[in-house]
């Protein structure tokens, strides 16, 4: 059968991290890929070697714009594991706090780009409607929407005050009944279970062998998660659950994230409560020579940051590895053997920055152009209503 | 396994190979090991004691290259570092990724940007460097110097 090359990426303007991905489909099915990254390739780490401690927090933070508080905070535990020393325990909540609000936004974030990746944009417009909300707490707590600069090596830069809990507390218990009422309508859905189920599997041996991370490796019955695994923070204070599901398709992906923001919901307000009194900075004066690792469940994975010092004031090395490092390559796990329809979806699954689907372009090998972006994110919403009619749902 | 039995482990098993041990505290090991012993050693940590492999981290320490092999066994809470140094002026390395995928992307970017040898990748394409990037020009080396006069990004701040 003839074979066509569809160029996937990699420019898109709806989320960072441009990702550029080669498929070659025979007819509708996807038989090979090659994955090519690094069109934003900041040089964030060779940077950081020219900032001191302190100011090496801020730039990190800017790596990514949906997690932006994972990287502060697995860096800074990797500065404090230099030394090493444990932060107070007001400052370890109140991390604890923003690395969960930040989880519940991504995940419904997420929610809603899946939702209208399968034509479904009511789910799109709820889960983005609901995250708001989740923003506004972050910004009575913050002072930001994003981008919250909380963290510092050693503690936290602010207090949250006592006045402002019992309104975070009323804003979040305000999403409950509608987050219950979307989780209903996406699990129990007939054509969303026809269209996701069985769709790009990840085996449970393929996620060991790629060291997938995050939901992504949960959703192949690969119990791992940091935040029991290796408790940091205020995690091992509080009762939650691990989600864990087998089958390693797209809908057990969504499945955990799903699951997964309820669990959030309730790390974070169980930590609102509850906030020890206390210092919430331990005044780091010096870091001494020798080397540390921080690693953190971001909502996307384990987020993991290397730093070296030797003794002066600034970091002599700094690695600083994404989860997305990871579970990317396993859409070579996935993809191949499903259809083209189906790409957006799976892609999607993993929960990259969505960079790839928009600015799609199939082309023939003549460089005719077959299909734009859109008229992919179309052929995915068309099957969608296809099977719709198939199964007699309106 | 215990935390010690597993390093206990790993010392009677790999004795001939192990230079130095650093236990630095309860979560974390360093380990360093000939690296022409990488593929065994990593092979048997993350097969056989169910490890995850975390990332590689390469530095450029200026007399010599060292890699760092981060793999994490859960159960235990226990991240262990694998130190291998290499030749700054010819590193070269047996590769991971044809033992476990996991390696395949790390290897690449570390050839990239430190001018690693990965012996026997499958996949040596570039990932992360723009096309027009010069060959042998290594980012993260020590003595990088700009190459590109159009550039502003390393005026320094």
């Amino acid at each position: 059968m003839k074979r066509t090359v569809v160029p996937l990426g990699p420019y898109h303007p709806l989320q960072e991290e441009p990702e550029f991905f080669m498929l070659t489909v025979e007819g509708e099915t996807v038989v090979d890929i090659d994955v090519r990254v690094g069109y934003n390739h900041r040089g964030i780490e060779k940077l950081s070697e020219r900032k001191t401690f302190d100011q090496s927090t801020f730039v990190i933070e800017r790596i990514c714009g949906i997690c932006s508080t994972s990287h502060p905070f697995a860096y800074t535990r990797a500065v404090e594991d230099i030394i090493p020393m444990e932060v107070p325990e007001r400052a370890k909540y109140i991390r604890t706090i923003i690395a969960e609000g930040e989880r519940v936004h991504s995940h419904l974030l997420w929610l809603g780009l899946a939702g209208h990746f399968l034509g479904y944009n009511t789910v799109y417009m709820w889960a983005w409607k609901l995250r708001e909300e989740i923003l506004d707490v972050m910004e009575i707590l913050s002072g930001n929407r994003n981008n919250y600069a909380m963290f510092k090596p050693g503690g936290v830069r602010r207090d949250i005050k006592a006045e402002d809990i019992p309104i975070c507390l009323k804003k979040i218990d305000s999403i409950i009944p509608t987050c219950v009422m979307l989780k209903k309508a996406v699990l129990d859905d007939p054509v969303l279970h026809a269209r996701t189920k069985g769709v790009g599997v990840l085996t449970k041996e393929a996620s060991i062998n790629y060291s997938a991370l995050g939901p992504t490796s949960r959703a192949s019955g690969v119990a791992r998660d940091l935040r029991k695994d290796c408790p940091y923070g205020a995690y091992d204070q509080i009762d939650w659950d691990m989600i864990v599901t087998e089958n390693g398709d797209v809908f057990d992906k969504a499945v955990v994230r799903i699951l997964e923001t309820f669990e959030s919901i309730k790390i974070l307000k169980t930590c609102l409560q509850n906030l020890p009194p206390g210092e919430i900075d331990a005044d780091l004066t010096s870091i001494p020579p020798g080397e540390g690792i921080g690693h953190i469940e971001a909502p996307r994975g384990e987020t993991f940051h290397y730093v070296r010092s030797d003794g002066t004031n600034r970091p002599a090395r700094h690695k600083v590895r994404a989860p997305t490092f990871m579970n990317l390559p396993t859409y070579k796990a996935t993809v191949i053997g499903e259809s083209l329809s189906d790409a957006t979806i799976i892609l999607a699954a993993i929960d990259p920055c969505y960079c790839c689907t928009e600015r799609m372009a199939v082309r023939n090998t003549k460089g005719k152009r077959l299909y734009s972006g859109e008229d992919l994110v179309r052929l995915s919403q068309e099957k969608t209503a296809r099977l719709k009619k198939e199964m007699g749902v309106k | 396994m215990t935390r010690e039995e597993v390093l206990k482990d790993i010392q009677t098993k790999f004795g001939e190979v192990i230079i130095e041990v650093f236990d630095k505290s309860p979560k974390r090991a360093y380990i360093e090991i000939k690296p022409t012993a990488i593929v065994p050693v990593a092979k048997y940590i993350f097969r056989d004691l169910g490890a995850r492999f975390n990332i590689a981290s390469g530095v450029d320490a200026g007399t010599h290259i060292e890699i760092l092999y981060h793999l994490t066994i859960e159960s235990i809470n226990l991240l262990i570092s694998l130190r291998v140094k290499l030749d700054r002026e010819n590193p070269a390395i047996d590769s991971l990724a044809t033992s476990f995928e996991a390696a395949n992307w790390i290897e690449r970017e570390m050839h990239e940007l430190l001018g690693i040898e990965f012996k026997g990748h499958p996949d040596m394409r570039r990932l992360l460097l723009s096309d027009q990037w010069p060959e042998g020009v290594y980012p993260l080396r020590q003595d990088y110097e700009e190459w590109d006069e159009t550039a502003i990004r390393d005026r320094g701040v």
